[in-house]
């Protein structure tokens, strides 16, 4: 029985957790590891664009709760994304037209690429910031069926003392997650773009050579970028909640998630996402609990917490660094150093 | 973007004529009342004094970009390091905070260090097999339990001591102008860390290696209360120079300040903010003397060698990681020393304050908007773009009003108006863009 609520209170406060974090920062990552695969530049406007495209969904939200529409049980921030997939990926098409092609087109050095991203990253959070009824402010706008399993019902369908919740965020997460990764594989493996696209970020001469149209598979990983970004944001913004703030710190843990499974490697940036997420949960998370029900006759003093819940990002820092050290091209092989 | 900055001259006048320029606009901002200016000589020095201390920060970001082309994203970590210097060395010590536990907080970090030094050193020696890994694990484990079993009771002890007042362990007492040098030596020694991991590897690694100590540092800083209160923030850091209420009250002071026909109170602010500038320019210059002696000097020719063409400089037989890693731990030091300087301008470390976008981005702005690889477009790009920062607060909303007056009063005109002081974002990214493409040698180009 305690082994059984040990494994309950692991669920409950660290697997399930993680593993929506997880999800959302494998998103992230994805875009990413996309962006420098083709573009071949660290986008630090990824925070940001989430941010922006979170926003516009939230809009969109507000405005079908306002013609009286839900999704029912499922937060209606889910009808509202293709809009907000639409504008974002409106925006982010803007920018490369107006900042990155003229680089592009000069085959400026990637760090160049990297500075007019900060450029961008100002220019989105100043228009995030700017969206009617978005500001600074905290925004929660999860709404539909709050809890998948309730602690309370699952005591009393266990009868064990420790209760599990699953959030219908989390489990939508996890849901989406799989499908749109499912979905871009598909892309990548199967269609002519997604091998354009492949073959592109693999050797960018020899696919011109072949006839690919570089300007096309560029407007195709923008698209598919700003699909990610937004959707990955908004999953984000539905778990926790909406800060614009929130959207750049967590640009250290996708970058980490990205280099650790190896950049330009999307099956990479996916592990990577994982990682990183359940590291940061286990080594924040305190196990007293946990340990007090497998070892039933040991009293710890403390907590049993690695470090303290502020230091997450110190987390993501360390397993960047760790990664640099040893296998600086990522778990997975990434594009070389 | 052409590989070589140096091609190309401009005029011998440029750089004279818009330092002239940046003066006017701060006679006019210090002696003009009207709508684009407040006409306080106070408010014109406070914005003066933190420009100087921004242009010592973009000296130092030059140093890092202008002269080795390394993308520093964690300034604000730096810049916040620096800051705790002034905290440490200028306090007066907590009274029983020592006693509590500062030498067990000492030998906690040192057995910390100890810990990662061994590893490295065991890692170093020990022959390549899958045991050398487990034992270094083994290493690394068993020194975080050591650390984290000597450190806690000792940081719980400081603490607890005069909580409500103090909870840290205070400062040293000594003047705080040491403090300034100290500063650059905390940052130098954190980016000696970072640059030792990611540099040599991918340009972009830097910036996301860097960007994550920025972080960090500012995360430290926020929480370890045992070193500067984290958010309960420190106050009342002495001052290199006087304080206006003993100037009110010194009878000469008054008399002076009749003679030149201002209040006594503004003439007080005025004069400690002269005072500040004075120390800051003196800073500044020996900065810029040292920085242009190292460029000029054989030193300067190979590091922007290297900068220009890494694989040619290599093959010189140039140690390019080395003296990447040389640059940014100056650069950086450069950073640290501007943060000391503002927490003593300010008289306050308030943690919470460290905003990467003020902090980090809005230097780079500085840095490139002045003229990279030029340190005195560096210096006036720094105090320009503070400047215009600063007076954007006044004019978005004054702009806004113009542009949206044939507007009908109601929802869009409030939130346009509202939004006007997120413009700034949006503006500076802009003149970054505008600069970066149009422009990319800045105000004042590279000789």
């Amino acid at each position: 029985m305690d082994i059984l609520n040990a494994l309950v209170a692991f669920l409950n406060f660290v697997f399930i957790p993680a593993a929506a974090y997880g999800a959302q920062l494998a998103l992230g990552a994805l875009g990413v590891t996309l962006i420098y695969g083709i573009l071949r530049f660290s986008n630090f406007a990824h925070g940001d664009t989430m941010a922006f495209g979170t926003a516009a969904t939230i809009l969109a939200t507000w405005g079908l709760q306002g013609l009286g529409i839900t999704a029912g049980p499922l937060p209606t921030a889910l009808l509202a994304l293709p809009v907000g997939i639409a504008v974002t990926a409106a925006v982010v098409l803007g920018t490369d037209r107006i900042v990155y092609r003229f680089y592009r087109a000069r085959r400026a050095a990637p760090i160049i690429l990297v500075m007019a991203s900060v450029g961008v990253m100002f220019v989105m959070n100043g228009l995030t910031r700017m969206l009617p009824g978005i500001g600074v402010n905290e925004i929660r706008f999860a709404d539909g069926a709050r809890f998948v399993i309730e602690v309370r019902s699952f005591r009393e369908w266990s009868g064990l003392t420790e209760g599990l919740a699953l959030k219908t965020t989390q489990a939508l997460t996890l849901v989406v997650a799989v499908l749109v990764v499912w979905a871009l594989f598909r892309f990548l493996n199967r269609t002519k773009s997604g091998k354009a696209m492949r073959a592109y970020s693999d050797n960018e001469d020899l696919a011109l050579l072949s006839g690919i149209d570089p300007e096309r598979v560029v407007r195709l990983t923008w698209i598919i970028a700003a699909a990610l970004m937004t959707i990955a944001g908004t999953l984000y913004g539905l778990d926790k909640s909406f800060k614009a703030f929130n959207y750049f710190q967590i640009l250290l843990p996708i970058f980490a998630a990205a280099i650790v499974g190896g950049l330009g490697n999307p099956l990479g940036a996916i592990a990577g996402g994982f990682v990183v997420a359940f590291s940061e949960v286990a080594v924040t998370y305190p196990w007293v609990k946990v340990a007090g029900y497998l070892f039933p006759g040991w009293q710890p003093d403390g907590l049993l917490q690695l470090l303290s819940t502020e230091y997450k990002f110190a987390v993501s820092f360390v397993i960047l660094i760790i990664v640099l050290l040893f296998k600086p091209t990522g778990l997975f092989s990434g594009k070389s150093v | 973007m052409s590989t070589n900055r140096q091609a190309g001259a401009s005029s011998p006048w440029r750089a004279p004529i818009l330092f002239a320029i940046l003066a006017l606009l701060i006679i006019l901002e210090g002696s003009w009342r009207s709508a684009l200016f407040s006409g306080s000589w106070n408010t014109a020095l406070a914005i003066l004094n933190m420009g100087l201390i921004s242009a010592i920060t973009a000296l130092g970001v030059n140093m890092q970009w202008g002269y080795a082309g390394l993308f520093n994203v964690g300034v604000v970590g730096f810049l916040a390091l620096g800051g705790l210097a002034p905290v440490l060395v200028s306090l007066p010590p907590v009274e029983g905070g020592w006693a509590a536990g500062g030498p067990r907080v000492l030998v906690a970090l040192a057995s910390g260090l100890g810990t990662l030094a061994l590893a490295v050193v065991l890692w170093r020696k020990l022959a390549k097999s899958w045991l050398r890994g487990l034992v270094v694990l083994a290493v690394l484990i068993a020194g975080f339990v050591l650390y984290r079993e000597l450190f806690d009771p000792a940081v719980t002890a400081i603490e607890a001591n005069q909580s409500a007042r103090y909870g840290n362990l205070g400062g040293l007492g000594w003047p705080v102008l040491l403090s300034w040098p100290v500063g650059g030596l905390f940052a130098a020694a954190a980016a000696w860390g970072v640059g030792k991991v990611a540099l040599g590897l991918r340009s972009d690694y830097l910036a996301i290696a860097t960007l994550g100590i920025g972080e960090i540092i500012v995360a430290v800083l926020k929480n370890e209360e045992w070193l500067a209160r984290g958010v309960k923030n420190i106050t009342s850091i002495p001052r290199p120079v006087g304080y206006e209420i003993q100037l009110q009250q010194n009878p000469e002071f008054q008399q002076a300040a009749a003679n030149w026909g201002f209040p006594v109170a503004e003439a007080s602010g005025i004069w400690v903010k002269l005072s500040y500038m004075s120390l800051f320019l003196v800073v500044l210059l020996v900065l810029i003397l040292l920085a242009e002696l190292a460029l000029k000097s054989p030193w300067g020719r190979m590091m922007r060698a290297i900068r220009d063409n890494e694989t040619a400089a290599e093959a010189m037989g140039k140690n390019v990681t080395n003296r990447h890693l040389q640059v940014f731990v100056i650069g950086s030091a450069v950073i640290g020393i501007a943060g000391a300087m503002m927490i003593t301008l300010d008289g306050l470390m308030a943690p919470t304050g460290y905003n990467p976008l003020r902090y980090t981005f809005l230097i780079w702005v500085m840095v490139i908007v002045g003229g990279s690889g030029n340190n005195w477009g560096a210096v006036l790009g720094a105090v320009l773009i503070w400047f215009l920062w600063i007076k954007a607060e006044a004019w978005g909303p004054q702009l806004m009003s113009l542009l949206t007056s044939p507007l009908p009063d109601g929802g869009l005109k409030s939130h346009l108006m509202s939004s006007a002081a997120h413009m700034r974002f949006i503006a500076m990214g802009a003149v970054l863009l505008l600069v970066l493409r149009f422009a990319p040698r800045g105000l004042v180009p590279e000789k």
